[in-house]
């Protein structure tokens, strides 16, 4: 079995589905001849053609508009927005159009279309192309959002938004892309959406993170281990809609939950799932929910992004607080 | 370089014809059913402002003095073209298939105004300006790459030429030589602010220059100089992918909407003139004139269209109410558990207070 990034392990989910689906097309800036400025959709061009891999102009609106029409028409569109910085032009497009299609015909005409961007910080890319503000699309009634944090899930999950009959915004963790490979069979196999993953089991406290900060939070949960802090590590994986059900049955046993994002804190989504087990879970609660997050500020510019990202040391701090906590 | 978009006009303003008539248009049945698609979508728009005065539904927007380039659009186009409105554009989408019901269903805050259950392909209307420029792109793009000879048309008013979205599609539509026509209502107001705030272009024709696509100019106000040039641009979309941009010349007859007063901002005497321009006076001088078109025709008709409307207000005044709580059901395919969730405490909290 082969052994692929995260970023190739999207590349393989892309041509997966391209192969098994010919209503699958992909759109642009830099998806065709390029590959991507991050090489997501290299060799798609050869293997299917300007017709189903397009470089578009340079107009983020157009390209997420335009998807809508093809996706009201029956195809099935990926539109790749660079950065994530670079998609609020199309932001018009996704909240007052692909979340609303269904809605507004009652069903006649809908939106299947996964709209993808590389997200977050820690490569010391040049400005606005750090920032994570996946808050603001799961504040979106009408779409789903899905941030991977594995290859595997990368695949899995990637193949599964395809194929839903609904909009899905799957935002990718630019920082491992390519951290470390993983063996995967390019069966087809879609995971499925709406659903956390628990990628430790332990009995003292559940840590929530996705993205790219599951690294520093596996990482921390490893350190704790001989500390007798046994931790659960829990990838919440689909953003919108929570998957509530799974995160109080962890702090059901637990008792206990650090959630951990690189967003800004306020409003962000860790805020939404702290609200959540305060109203669903508080008997559970042995302490407060803690937050381990970017600030409410602007994402400094690389030399000083160190200091905006959450690290394990303040993981670590965190889950010692939530543990002394009387 | 200077480029002149001469105006396309076949009817003079007193409905006089200039030259000789588009082969289609060549039969008294073909020229009736324009003028009866322009009388249904006055007499209903009018009906549709009493309903909105007398409370009967909400915030409407009015295509008064636009009935020309609706139908001559509508009967341009074929029934397996794509449709992609905005919200002056009812003489044209009745003619698609959207029933009277829906729209004043739309209007009166009900979604099931978009279900369009006699016209599965084309767009609802779109209110944030030019956005649906984007959509026919798309939609233009799934026809050729099916590769069906079939076209789409986007419409949209004066003031969405200046949104980037607008650029932004008729660029695109150049580039990959969609099958697509770009059609501006050119009423001269965006609320209120006249063209001479919205751009220094000589005329939004030439808008098609900046992105290669084909531009005309055409009389909004002549049904007959809209069907020949819908026709010829939708042909050329269809056979040859060649995209084009269609400025409409007319005039906004009305407020922008039933919410809005146009006394405040537009000068009487520019009204007055315009209104002696309407199409559908001009039309009816020239079916009287060559088509011995008689006052008792002109009341039949109008008498036809209007039980088509009282009909269709009655429609809507009848229609049972959504299911309660329906609004949560369409969110997606199947609902999420939060909107389960959501949905039956909505529910219980309407069973406690009824």
């Amino acid at each position: 079995m082969a052994e692929y990034t995260l970023v190739e392990a999207v590349t393989l989910a892309l041509a997966f589905e391209m192969r098994h689906d010919d209503s699958v097309v992909v759109l642009g800036e830099d998806v065709g001849v390029n590959g991507g400025v991050f090489r997501a959709t290299d060799g798609l061009l050869k293997n299917f053609g300007e017709q189903r891999v397009i470089d578009t102009p340079l107009a983020e609106s157009v390209i997420v508009g335009m998807a809508i029409g093809m996706a009201a028409q029956g195809l099935k569109p990926i539109p790749e927005l660079q950065f994530m910085g670079f998609i609020y032009p199309a932001v018009d497009q996704i909240i007052n159009h692909v979340a609303r299609l269904r809605n507004r015909t009652r069903g006649r005409l809908h939106c299947p279309m996964v709209i993808r961007a590389p997200f977050g910080g820690g490569i010391h890319a040049p400005e606005h192309h750090s920032e994570s503000t996946e808050a603001l699309f799961a504040h979106m009634p009408g779409v789903r959002v899905v941030i991977p944090s594995s290859p595997g899930r990368a695949y899995g999950l990637l193949l599964a938004a395809i194929r839903d009959p609904d909009p899905v915004i799957f935002l990718e963790p630019k920082r491992i892309y390519r951290y470390g490979k993983q063996k995967l069979e390019d069966n087809g196999e879609a995971l499925p959406l709406d659903s956390c993953f628990v990628l430790r089991d332990g009995l003292y406290v559940t840590l929530v993170s996705w993205g790219a900060s599951i690294k520093e939070t596996l990482e921390a949960a490893s350190q704790l281990a001989p500390m007798g802090i046994d931790a659960e590590v829990i990838d919440l994986a689909t953003i919108s809609p929570l998957d509530m059900d799974s995160i109080i049955d962890s702090v059901s046993r637990t008792g206990r939950c650090v959630i951990v994002h690189e967003a800004a804190r306020s409003c962000g989504v860790g805020a939404e799932i702290a609200a959540r087990l305060a109203g669903e879970a508080i008997t559970s609660l042995l302490a407060p929910v803690m937050r381990v997050t970017g600030f409410d500020t602007i994402m400094p510019l690389y030399r000083h992004e160190e200091d905006y990202l959450p690290g394990v040391n303040r993981i670590i701090d965190a889950v010692k607080a939530s543990m002394e906590y009387r | 370089m200077d480029v002149d978009f001469k105006t396309v006009e076949f009817l003079d303003a007193g409905g006089v014809l200039q030259r000789e008539l588009p082969p289609d248009l060549r039969s008294r049945d073909a020229l009736l059913k324009l003028y009866r698609a322009m009388l249904l979508a006055r007499i209903f728009d009018r009906a549709a402002i009493n309903l909105q005065r007398t409370g009967a539904m909400g915030t409407y927007a009015s295509c008064e003095g636009q009935e020309a380039m609706g139908a001559g659009l509508g009967m341009a186009m074929r029934e397996d073209d794509v449709f992609v409105p905005y919200y002056r554009d009812i003489a044209t989408q009745f003619q698609r298939g959207v029933r009277l019901e829906e729209i004043l269903l739309y209007w009166g805050g009900d979604e099931r105004g978009m279900c369009y259950q006699d016209q599965p392909e084309d767009f609802p209307i779109s209110v944030p300006i030019a956005s649906q420029s984007c959509h026919a792109v798309g939609v233009a793009y799934a026809l050729k790459y099916r590769r069906q000879n079939r076209a789409v048309v986007t419409t949209c008013g004066d003031g969405a030429t200046s949104e980037g979205d607008f650029y932004e599609s008729i660029n695109v539509a150049g580039v990959m030589k969609l099958p697509v026509v770009f059609m501006v209502n050119n009423n001269r107001w965006a609320i209120s602010v006249p063209l001479s705030k919205q751009t220094a272009a000589k005329t939004i024709a030439h808008k098609a220059l900046a992105v290669g696509i084909d531009g005309y100019r055409v009389d909004g106000n002549d049904p007959i100089a809209v069907f020949h040039v819908l026709g010829e641009a939708l042909a050329k979309a269809r056979d040859e992918h060649r995209p084009s941009l269609v400025e409409a010349l007319s005039y906004r007859l009305c407020d922008h909407t039933t919410a809005d007063d146009a006394n405040r901002y537009r000068d009487k005497q520019e009204y007055e003139t315009a209104r002696a321009l309407e199409p559908l006076i001009r039309y009816k001088a020239y079916l009287q004139a060559e088509h011995g078109w008689s006052e008792d025709d002109d009341k039949g008709l109008y008498g036809e269209c209007d039980a088509q409307v009282k009909q269709a207000i009655t429609v809507y005044k009848n229609m049972p109410d959504q299911q309660p709580g329906e609004f949560f059901d369409h969110m997606f395919v199947s609902p999420t558990r939060d909107l389960q969730q959501q949905k039956k405490e909505w529910l219980a909290e309407r069973k406690r207070h009824g």
